[in-house]
């Protein structure tokens, strides 16, 4: 078997050269290799550089929230709609409060389901003036998720905001508004 | 063997050597034809077997409900067949066409690593071996599609490290063909055979070996820094643990989309030996169907996230990937048009090997068309996870890659083994499979357009009709395969004696033509002269 293997060996010359050009092949594995990790690191550094994906926006909007303007106040409106469950009440606990830029606040909304079956809600958000949007900032939201209600049932449903500093000076008040949906069918046909 | 060599003592008297009786001939092959041989029949039953594992999932989708398999079973079978086919079955066929013909066509004695050569084999039964093993093992094979992305492949049960371990011994395998053909081509070539009078099948393999080494590596990365982040606690992929799931994506695919080109490339050489041999005609373009290649797997390289484009890029990284993409289209339709321009007022005879690569020209360009679609990244994110991306890197693939092949294996058969094959067989099996591979595949397109979502067990009723004709063209694609088995087993047993240039009026260059058939055990010994 042995030599079998070395008659079919290149002569001298060719060895040489095949081994010196595998040795460099492999050594091309092993940078290809390293360049497969590097690419972990990499891509950070090419986020950090160009500002692309979110990390850098998510940076901006926790440095927003601790920066909070005591001396300035804004207005805002809660308001709310039902256009299609019906026999619903949906509305907000205060219909406006004042707040410092910057600083956390809750708003509760109390939904109750008169209809005799249980009801899968999802609640759309709207900001006017259109300008605002940008500025105004939910950390938390019944509109994130559907929201399941058994028959008649009441519960209050919490949105947790902030206003960015950087809001216009000219805007110095801001509506938000909820219209809730019945989204029973789709849900549950997407549970199926 | 030269009078120089500095094994004197134990080299008179070997250029008659035979290969050694029974099974060591095969444990301990070191001559390129027998390695080549266990290649392609190896690459024949992993064919096979993934081919299996796609009749279950046609069977499967024939009707909406669930019939045949679990929903997990379904998932695993997806997940085993794309591996299979993508590892097991084309990549190791091309590998075995690379390891008979790349000697014989720049005239060298053997493959410059044979040692390497016989251990680059033999890891494969092991990997796929091992990669089979886990039907059986506890949680079931893997079930979260061949691109294992996480989180969701971390799901897998005891499955999980055997598939990467049967990941990295694939890669291994591959490096290690990889690097013995690059040596082989650059190192041991005739004399008087330059880099641009190598017969383009050498010369897109040359390409294919370093898309090869520069991305295997890559891959074996990433699944190993999965396993770390399953048993290690690592978080390369964990967002809780600061890491991101989707630069696994990014990862994934900067070896992924090399390794779509490494699939296809050697058969953009097939094809370019066998459309000029059967019009009679020298290729067009040579010198432009070489640098085509080349910038092929250059832009290879920095596309890769057009697959990612419903990750939430940024819009100048979609606008980049997406140019960049299309770009592709570029030096592939010089290949088309070159291939077309060689059939140009040529004197066309339609053996099988020409029958499909004419199918390939066709249904390949089909599939680089429904690619272009899918780059254009405002229409990806309607196609994006639908049935028209499965039809479209089917059509690529499978009339693209398994018929080039197909057709090498037409075309050097009676090369191999003396025998002609049989031509009426081998033609029913080329209009067979050229119908049923549309009928299977053609209809995936409508269904994809429709919203169909890939790797689902069972659908909506609004996608029943067109998935019972692609699943009866799977059912029928399937058992012409067994043609082309029978086909090839009974030339290897016998046969009409092939003549040494096989299809003498057609006259087909190259080296491997000088010599007799069926090829003698030791080829090239004494180099020959490239005028």
């Amino acid at each position: 078997m042995v030599r079998v293997a070395e008659s079919l060996q290149p002569s001298g010359p060719h060895q040489q050269a095949n081994r010196s050009l595998t040795r460099k092949l492999w050594w091309f594995v092993v940078g290809a290799f390293a360049f497969g990790w590097a690419l972990v690191p990499l891509y950070d550094v090419l986020c950090s550089v160009t500002g692309y994906g979110s990390k850098k926006e998510l940076l901006v909007a926790a440095h927003a929230a601790e920066r909070v303007d005591m001396a300035r106040w804004v207005t805002v409106e809660f308001l709310s709609s039902v256009p299609t469950l019906g026999a619903w009440e949906f509305a907000p606990e205060q219909t406006e409060i004042k707040v410092h830029p910057g600083q956390l606040y809750e708003a509760t909304f109390l939904a109750k389901n008169m209809i005799n079956q249980a009801v899968i809600a999802q609640a759309v958000p709207s900001v006017a003036p259109n300008m605002a949007t940008q500025y105004f900032r939910k950390t938390d939201c019944f509109c994130f998720t559907p929201q399941k209600f058994e028959a008649n049932q009441e519960r209050e449903l919490n949105v947790r905001f902030f206003i960015d500093p950087s809001l216009p000076r000219n805007i110095d008040r801001v509506t938000l508004g909820y219209a809730i949906y019945d989204v029973t069918q789709t849900k549950s046909a997407l549970q199926n | 063997m030269s009078a120089s060599h500095t094994h004197d003592t134990h080299a008179a008297g070997h250029d008659d050597h035979g290969p050694m009786k029974g099974w060591r001939r095969w444990f301990y092959a070191t001559n390129h034809k027998d390695i080549g041989s266990m290649y392609l029949i190896f690459s024949l039953v992993m064919f096979l077997t993934g081919g299996l594992m796609a009749m279950f999932i046609r069977a499967e989708l024939l009707y909406p409900g669930t019939q045949v398999l679990d929903p997990g079973t379904f998932n695993s079978m997806t997940t085993m067949h794309a591996l299979i086919m993508v590892f097991g079955a084309v990549m190791p066929a091309f590998t075995g066409l690379a390891n008979w013909m790349i000697p014989l066509q720049v005239g060298a004695p053997d493959m410059a690593l044979p040692r390497m050569n016989n251990f680059s084999f033999w890891i494969l039964p092991f990997a796929f071996g091992m990669l089979l093993l886990t039907l059986l093992v506890p949680g079931g094979s893997p079930a979260g599609g061949w691109t294992l992305y996480p989180p969701l492949v971390l799901q897998t049960g005891d499955a999980f490290p055997m598939a990467v371990f049967a990941v990295h011994l694939m890669g291994a395998s591959s490096i290690m063909g990889a690097i013995n053909v690059i040596v082989t081509i650059m190192n041991m070539r005739a004399p008087g055979m330059t880099l641009l009078k190598m017969p383009l099948f050498v010369w897109t393999w040359l390409i294919t070996a370093y898309l090869l080494i520069a991305v295997m590596p890559v891959l074996a990365g990433a699944v190993t820094m999965l396993l770390t982040d399953h048993y290690f606690g690592t978080s390369f992929f964990n967002a809780a643990g600061g890491g991101d799931p989707v630069m696994f994506q990014h990862i994934f695919w900067f070896f992924g989309h090399p390794e779509v080109y490494i699939m296809i490339l050697p058969a953009f050489g097939v094809v370019s030996e066998i459309i000029p041999t059967f019009s009679r005609k020298p290729l067009f373009g040579y010198d432009a169907m070489v640098y085509a290649t080349a910038s092929i797997a250059f832009l290879s390289f920095i596309v890769w996230a057009h697959h990612m484009f419903t990750t939430g890029m940024p819009l100048v990284g979609e606008m980049f990937f997406m140019l960049s993409t299309m770009l592709i289209a570029i030096p592939t339709g010089v290949k088309v048009f070159n291939w077309t321009a060689t059939m140009w007022k040529g004197s066309i005879s339609f053996e099988t090997p020409m029958l499909f690569a004419l199918s390939f020209l066709f249904l390949f360009t089909i599939g680089g068309f429904s690619g272009l679609m899918l780059a254009i990244a405002p229409a990806d994110f309607q196609y994006h996870d639908t049935y028209f991306v499965v039809a479209h890197f089917h059509y690529v693939l499978v009339p693209g890659a398994v018929f080039s092949i197909m057709a090498a294996t037409y075309y050097w058969l009676p090369k191999w083994t003396g025998h002609m094959y049989n031509e009426k067989m081998g033609k029913l099996h080329f209009w067979l499979s050229t119908i049923f591979v549309n009928v299977l595949f053609f209809p995936q397109h409508f269904l994809g357009l429709a919203g169909m979502p890939r790797r689902i067990p069972d659908y909506s009723t609004q996608f029943a009709d067109w998935n019972f004709v692609s699943s009866i063209g799977g059912f029928c694609f399937g058992l012409t395969q067994l043609l082309f088995v029978y086909n090839i087993i009974s030339c290897v047993r016998g046969g009409v004696k092939a003549s040494d240039k096989v299809w003498d009026d057609a006259s087909p260059q190259g080296l491997e033509w000088t010599v007799s058939s069926p090829a003698p055990y030791h080829s090239f010994e004494v180099p020959p002269e490239v005028k």
